[in-house]
């Protein structure tokens, strides 16, 4: 079947290569497949009768990664005993289940399609895929089946699973977000009921001919709803505040505790004794208010530790050891300083260590951003989580478990999480002086009408502690960031931090981080200088063949770029960190870098290799030189007009990146930002941020290597990209999912709205508090007016805010 | 106005009945994907449960053999 060359993949979007055949039919059609991957897995879906899926899904596929069978025999060694007692329970029917990362997911079409087609196993009791955490719970019957098997049926159709600990974080997080909703159903439902009596206990006060039994009746009812929302539902302000007054500090719980159970015990009292007023009502709104404020932001919490546990699959789960030369396969915990361990193509690399044997080009991409591999020679250190490009490395282990990089990049992530930013702190502090403030004046109220009037003295101070509750004023910035930060999330702009909006209203300096941000991280075949007289297809497609089976990132863009031409290899040798020298019909090619061609080609190139923007790899046959490819980052296509956008604005845009002078300098000319800074080690970008800050700059950072993490924690505000490593994201405070820069812009102007709307809510609370304060201490206001007002006042708040979810 | 005194406790009793399904979903897990079942009742997968003769003719489906035709 013939194909032009504008034919995408059916299956993952990306554009067919030309003269590739691979195809698979489809309901009776043939649809063109881009590579083998694709094929193999859209096979799979057919075979398996679901082809529903493509009707369903929202977009594109993820390219499937091949699995090479080597491989697909590792995950064998998930069926290990030694190895599964990490992640796998089983339970009294002999049933073994285990939680599993997936990946890959992008709709809910995806989740579908690996439903079906692993509950069709034999043996698979239970698999369900939770769609907003990308986690799969699965539950087999091992005589039947075994795990591999399962994680092999996955990888079939071109997703990825990996097993990992559920009771480290997950199950603590499930816990936690059970117990909340429970005790915001109780208080939700309670409040309803409450709050219906209080309708009609209301409407009695000004009618004379009121029935006192109907009105004892109703209290009790309501004094009967509201005391598990009190004592179940508001249980947590209690243990709060009081935590609170043992370290001898005023917390916003205070306050709230304090309101809670006063006006719920007066209200009791009243009951009793028949005394003048309840407040069951006010109680159990307030309760349900703040419950649902906290509930929301437990989610973004939790979103953001997902992300952080997600970190762990760096780090395979086992290693080939080598005892006496013999290959020896164990689980990576197994391992101990002073092994020996053999890391073949293509592996991660399972540990910290150095190297004892070989040289091979390494990618960290993972842990440093760093989009090309380094070149690693005997005694060179080497991290674990990073990947092996090229040829085999034994390496000797250095150290082990928690004293390894990524151990240790998880630790400071699991701190960063814990500790309160520094505007929380700062709020904190403020609601302390208010807390302080409004119980002196309440005491104040109270002793006054306690000279004066004792009758009404406990109902007046109540008033003053009711009306001046701090709901309005707490519910006015949580309400909005939750309101804004939703609108967001829809946008693909994931906020992590609730201090993040808030931040980036004030920022006076944006810093890019070259690599990945501005550009896409990926290198592109731009340039074909032909110093021969070859044709440049030709060229390419010699070029493609050679580099056909090498790992390396630059290899592999020259083989995609075009297909491979037929002709057979005769012997073929690589060289790491060098190139491939290759015979074919008995004559010598080399590509690689411009020096190794030169070795072959013995005479310079005609080309100036002096031009450092770009990656360079030569061709030659024996002595001729043949071309000269020319490799480059190309600029995010959003980038020029977002950067200028954002210059208009008023904003410093500065451009600090670890990369050379020239290749930083023709970026930012291309941009337009004058302000760059080349050859950047992470202190020298954290020395730079701390430097305008000292000058009074608030710094919002965008980056995505690991390397950046530090930078990112440093600046007042930071934004990861998407396809950044997962310990940036996590020690970001934004995630741009999208990947569009673009809404970059939008995160600043919803920053700037929403701290409008903040203002104008704290506005509000702080004017009614003001104006209630005095008529409430004057005993102007009776109770139930006071939690009237609160509740307008609240809902005044609440409406208010949510104005920014139409945007 | 004297039914308030029986119909209040009913109102009262359903909260509580209320309140007790929503521990009970809560504790089967239904609230802990909130986006992924909506997605599930729109995709087709009872295909195969409609008898043959009730089937509308598909366009460009080719014959599919099943394993229990009559």
């Amino acid at each position: 079947m013939s194909q032009t060359a504008e034919q995408n993949c059916f299956h993952c979007g990306l554009p067919v290569p030309p003269g590739a055949d691979y195809a698979v039919e489809i309901r009776g059609e043939k649809r063109p497949m881009c590579c083998h991957g694709c094929q193999a897995v859209s096979q799979a879906i057919v075979d398996g009768g679901l082809v529903s899926f493509y009707d369903h899904r929202d977009g594109p596929s993820q390219r499937p990664e091949d699995l090479l069978p080597e491989q697909l025999q590792k995950l064998d060694l998930y069926d290990e005993d030694k190895l599964q007692q990490t992640f796998v329970e089983i339970d009294e029917d002999s049933l073994k289940s285990a939680s599993l990362i997936l990946e890959g997911i992008t709709c809910a079409a995806c989740v579908w399609l690996n439903e079906r087609h692993v509950k069709a196993l034999a043996g698979v009791v239970e698999f369900q895929v939770n769609y907003s955490t990308h986690r799969a719970r699965v539950r087999w019957d091992d005589s039947q089946i075994h795990l591999s098997d399962i994680l092999k049926a996955i990888s079939a159709i071109g997703y990825i699973a990996h097993p990992f600990d559920a009771s480290r974080q997950e199950a603590i997080y499930k816990k936690e977000r059970r117990a909340a909703l429970k005790r915001l159903a109780v208080a939700g439902l309670g409040a309803m009921q409450v709050m219906m009596l209080a309708v009609p206990l209301y409407g009695m006060e000004g009618d004379a001919g009121f029935d006192p039994e109907m009105r004892t009746f109703l209290r009790w009812i309501s004094m009967l709803l509201a005391t598990p929302v009190v004592f179940y539902a508001a249980k947590s302000f209690f243990v709060t505040a009081w935590k609170d007054l043992k370290r001898r500090q005023l917390g916003m719980d205070v306050p709230v505790a304090l309101a809670i159970g006063a006006a719920y015990t007066a209200s009791v009292w009243s009951t009793i004794y028949d005394g003048p007023d309840v407040y069951f009502d006010s109680v159990c709104m307030f309760a349900f208010f703040l419950l649902s404020s906290r509930f929301l932001e437990m989610g973004a919490r939790h979103r953001a530790g997902q992300a952080a546990e997600e970190l762990i699959r760096l780090i395979p789960a086992v290693a080939t050891r080598l005892v006496n030369g013999r290959e020896d396969i164990v689980a990576v915990d197994e391992l101990r300083p002073g092994d020996t361990v053999l890391v073949k193509p293509g592996e991660t690399i399972p540990i910290d260590g150095h190297v004892l044997e070989g040289v091979s080009s390494v990618d960290e991409s993972l842990l440093t951003g760093e989009s090309l591999p380094m070149l690693k020679k005997v005694g060179d250190d080497l991290t674990g989580g990073s990947v092996n490009v090229e040829s085999p490395l034994t390496l000797c282990v250095d150290r082990v478990g928690e004293d390894t990089v990524v151990s240790g990049i998880v630790r400071l992530l699991d701190r960063a999480q814990t500790e309160k930013p520094s505007m929380a702190r700062l709020a904190d502090q403020v609601a302390a002086w208010f807390v302080g403030v409004i119980l002196l004046i309440a005491g104040a109220v109270a002793f006054w009408w306690w000279q004066h009037d004792p009758m009404h003295a406990f109902a007046i101070t109540l008033s003053v502690l009711v009306v001046t509750c701090p709901c309005a004023l707490s519910l006015a910035t949580p309400v909005a960031i939750t309101a804004a930060t939703g609108t967001l999330t829809r946008l693909g702009l994931l906020t992590t931090r609730g201090h993040a909006l808030e931040t980036l209203s004030k920022i006076t300096h944006i810093v890019f981080d070259k690599t990945g941000t501005l550009t896409e991280g990926r290198l592109r075949l731009s340039a074909v200088h032909c110093l021969a007289d070859e044709d440049e297809q030709q060229l390419k497609a010699l070029a493609a063949l050679l580099e056909s089976r090498s790992e390396h990132p630059v290899a592999q863009v020259l083989a995609r770029s075009a297909t491979a031409m037929s002709a057979t290899i005769e012997s073929l040798q690589a060289t790491p960190g060098k190139g491939i020298e290759a015979v074919i019909d008995g004559r010598v090619y080399r590509i690689g870098n411009l020096d190794y061609v030169a070795e072959l080609a013995g005479m310079p190139s005609a080309y100036p290799s002096q031009n450092n923007r770009s990656t360079l790899v030569g061709l030659c046959r024996e002595d001729q030189w043949l071309a000269v490819f020319e490799l480059n980052d190309t600029l995010r296509e959003q980038a020029v007009d977002v950067v200028g956008q954002l210059q208009s604005a008023g904003l410093q845009v500065e451009l600090l990146s670890g990369d050379a002078q020239s290749a930083v300098a023709s970026v930012a000319d291309q941009l337009g930002i004058s302000r760059w800074h080349a050859g950047q080690k992470p202190e020298d970008k954290l020395n730079r941020i701390r430097q305008i800050q000292q000058s009074g700059g608030v710094v919002a950072m965008i980056g995505d290597g690991v390397n950046d993490a530090p930078v990112l924690s440093g600046a007042d505000v930071s934004f990861a990209m998407g396809s950044g490593t997962q310990l940036a994201h996590a020690s970001a405070d934004l995630v741009l999912l999208s990947e569009n820069l673009r809404h970059l812009l939008s995160g600043f102007n919803m920053a700037r709205d929403t701290v409008k709307i903040i203002r104008q809510n704290l506005g509000w609370a702080l004017g009614y508090n003001l104006l209630a304060l005095p008529l409430a201490a004057s005993g102007m206001i009776a109770p139930w007016m006071a939690a009237l007002g609160m509740s307008t006042s609240s809902l005044v708040v609440v409406v208010n805010a949510l104005r920014l979810r139409r945007k | 106005m004297e039914t308030l005194y029986l119909l209040i406790p009913i109102a009262a009793f359903l909260v509580v009945v209320a309140v007790g399904l929503f521990l009970w979903s809560i504790k089967s897990g239904q609230f802990e994907d909130l986006e992924g079942p909506g997605f599930k009742i729109l995709m087709d997968d009872d295909k195969d449960m409609i008898p043959d003769d009730a089937r509308l003719p598909e366009k460009n489906s080719p014959k599919k053999n099943r394993e229990n035709v009559k």
